[in-house]
């Protein structure tokens, strides 16, 4: 009850903050578009339908699916920064809530926005071409371990950084999950040392756990164990530090 | 039984003693002001009586029960306005108030009826559907009182309470918290000699994570030998003063 009560004025925070609607919801739905666009474009005037094939419909989705997850991080880091500026948290600490009511209680309205924002990325995605197939519904279950991941990341940012510094630091992870994830360029084209840190790391995992959902081709066990392994290590992480946080 | 007993409270950190060594009791029903200039110990004496900074020896008992043995119960029974005014800015005055009801334990019903009273009583109601961000200072910080009031405690903590308010924003939030009397124990922190004067039963003054002198107004002055509090504090508060 207590939980629930502090989760429903997370999400009223988040989702009263036009920030969360336009890059949450707002920023992946155009890049689908402009994508679109620019892969149509490219395809005309070259006159080979495949040139940019991490374009096509069917895999940018899924990629988009997991990369939006990530501006997640940047609100949930800033909600709980937040907090911690204005003593909100502070007010609250003194109050009966445990340590897992506030765990539970800001993870849960991220999660629910990281679903919304799969469901609007899959509902733009075949409207723009993507194959409509029940694997769709797969798609939006293999999302979950890096909504899990963001979530953590979140809650991670939150808890270390002020809520100035939080704005910084999810930029340099935003980034990072751009250019490691295989969304935006095939891997394959650096490769090497490249490669090998990014099948190591959660951001391409996560696509590529989506991708094959989606498609029914390939193994998904190692990208699904990377992923959340990751995952649990961050939101672990994440917990401790909150903890610690609250005792001083 | 006594509303605060503090026994031989003490906080420090790596490289300051923030409290030293503090023996004090406040009364039931009294309003109690500690008063000190920055960095006096006021609000880490504050946060130790809430739980929120553990001691690093002595104790204190809140009606009986300790904060270190049993946090929870402290915790039902106190409720502290910090110094920021720690609102949730994109829910509306009502919504804030409802939600601390809830992680009260209130249910739905009592929370909103519970809102509602105490929106009247600091003349909050017509102001119920504002987000808190919009609030001017003055009612910011009657919002934050409310919400700490929401859970019925038996004591009130305020940390500096009309800190950055202008002087009619000040006399209105003093006269919310004459309102309070009889109904619960406050004990405020301020450096502000006024408000101590006009809020407060007793009055103890820190210094340096010391307990200076603590009593009534006239008590001081008796003590002393000096006419206005502001004198008082000054001569006991000078760094080669040591009592």
């Amino acid at each position: 009850m207590r939980m629930l009560a502090f989760a429903s004025r997370n999400r009223k925070e988040l989702t009263r903050d036009p920030l969360t609607l336009l890059f949450g919801v707002g920023f992946p739905v155009v890049l689908l578009i402009l994508m679109t666009i620019i892969n149509n474009s490219v395809s005309a005037a070259t006159g080979v339908a495949d040139t940019t094939p991490q374009f096509q419909m069917d895999n940018l989705m899924p990629g988009m699916m997991v990369f939006g997850l990530s501006f997640l991080s940047l609100f949930g880091g800033m909600l709980i920064a937040g907090d911690r500026d204005n003593s909100f948290l502070m007010r609250l600490f003194s109050s009966p809530l445990s340590a897992w009511d506030y765990i539970a209680g800001y993870a849960l309205p991220i999660f629910l926005v990281a679903l919304a924002q799969s469901i609007i990325c899959i509902g733009v995605g075949v409207a723009l071409g993507a194959t409509l197939s029940w694997r769709l519904l797969l798609a939006l279950v293999a999302v979950l371990p890096a909504a899990f991941l963001y979530v953590g990341f979140g809650l991670l940012l939150g808890s270390v950084f002020s809520y100035r510094q939080v704005g910084g630091v999810s930029s340099i992870l935003i980034n990072l999950a751009a250019w490691m994830s295989g969304t935006w360029f095939q891997l394959e084209l650096i490769g090497g040392g490249f490669k090998a840190v990014c099948n190591i790391l959660p951001f391409a995992n996560a696509v590529d756990l989506v991708r094959k959902a989606f498609s029914g081709s390939g193994d998904v066990l190692a990208n699904l164990l990377i992923t959340l392994a990751w995952a649990s290590v961050i939101f672990v992480l994440a917990t401790v530090v909150f903890k610690k946080k609250m005792k001083q | 039984m006594e509303a605060i007993e503090i026994r031989g409270l003490t906080k420090s950190y790596k490289t300051r003693l923030a409290v030293d060594d503090l023996n004090l009791t406040v009364h039931d029903g009294e309003f109690f002001a500690l008063l000190g200039q920055n960095g006096a110990g006021k609000t880490t004496t504050i946060k130790m009586l809430c739980c929120l900074a553990v001691p690093t020896s002595g104790d204190a008992l809140l009606y009986g029960d300790s904060i270190r043995d049993n946090e929870n119960a402290v915790k039902q029974k106190c409720n502290v306005s910090p110094q920021e005014t720690a609102v949730a800015a994109k829910l509306n005055v009502r919504e804030n108030l409802e939600l601390m009801g809830q992680i009260y334990g209130l249910s739905k019903h009592d929370a909103k009826r519970r809102a509602t009273e105490l929106m009247t009583d600091l003349s909050l109601l017509d102001r119920q559907k504002d987000k808190a961000k919009s609030l001017s200072g003055g009612m910011q910080r009657r919002l934050s009182i409310a919400l700490a009031l929401i859970s019925d405690p038996k004591i009130l903590f305020l940390d500096e309470p009309t800190v950055g308010l202008d002087v009619r924003a000040r006399r209105e939030l003093w006269n919310c918290i004459r309102a309070l009397k009889g109904r619960v124990t406050v004990v405020l922190t301020t450096h502000y000699m006024e408000e101590a004067e006009a809020l407060c039963d007793r009055i103890a003054i820190m210094h340096e994570g010391k307990l200076r002198a603590v009593g009534t107004l006239d008590e001081l002055k008796e003590q002393t030998g000096l006419n206005s509090l502001e004198d008082i504090f000054l001569n006991l508060t000078d760094a080669e003063v040591e009592l």
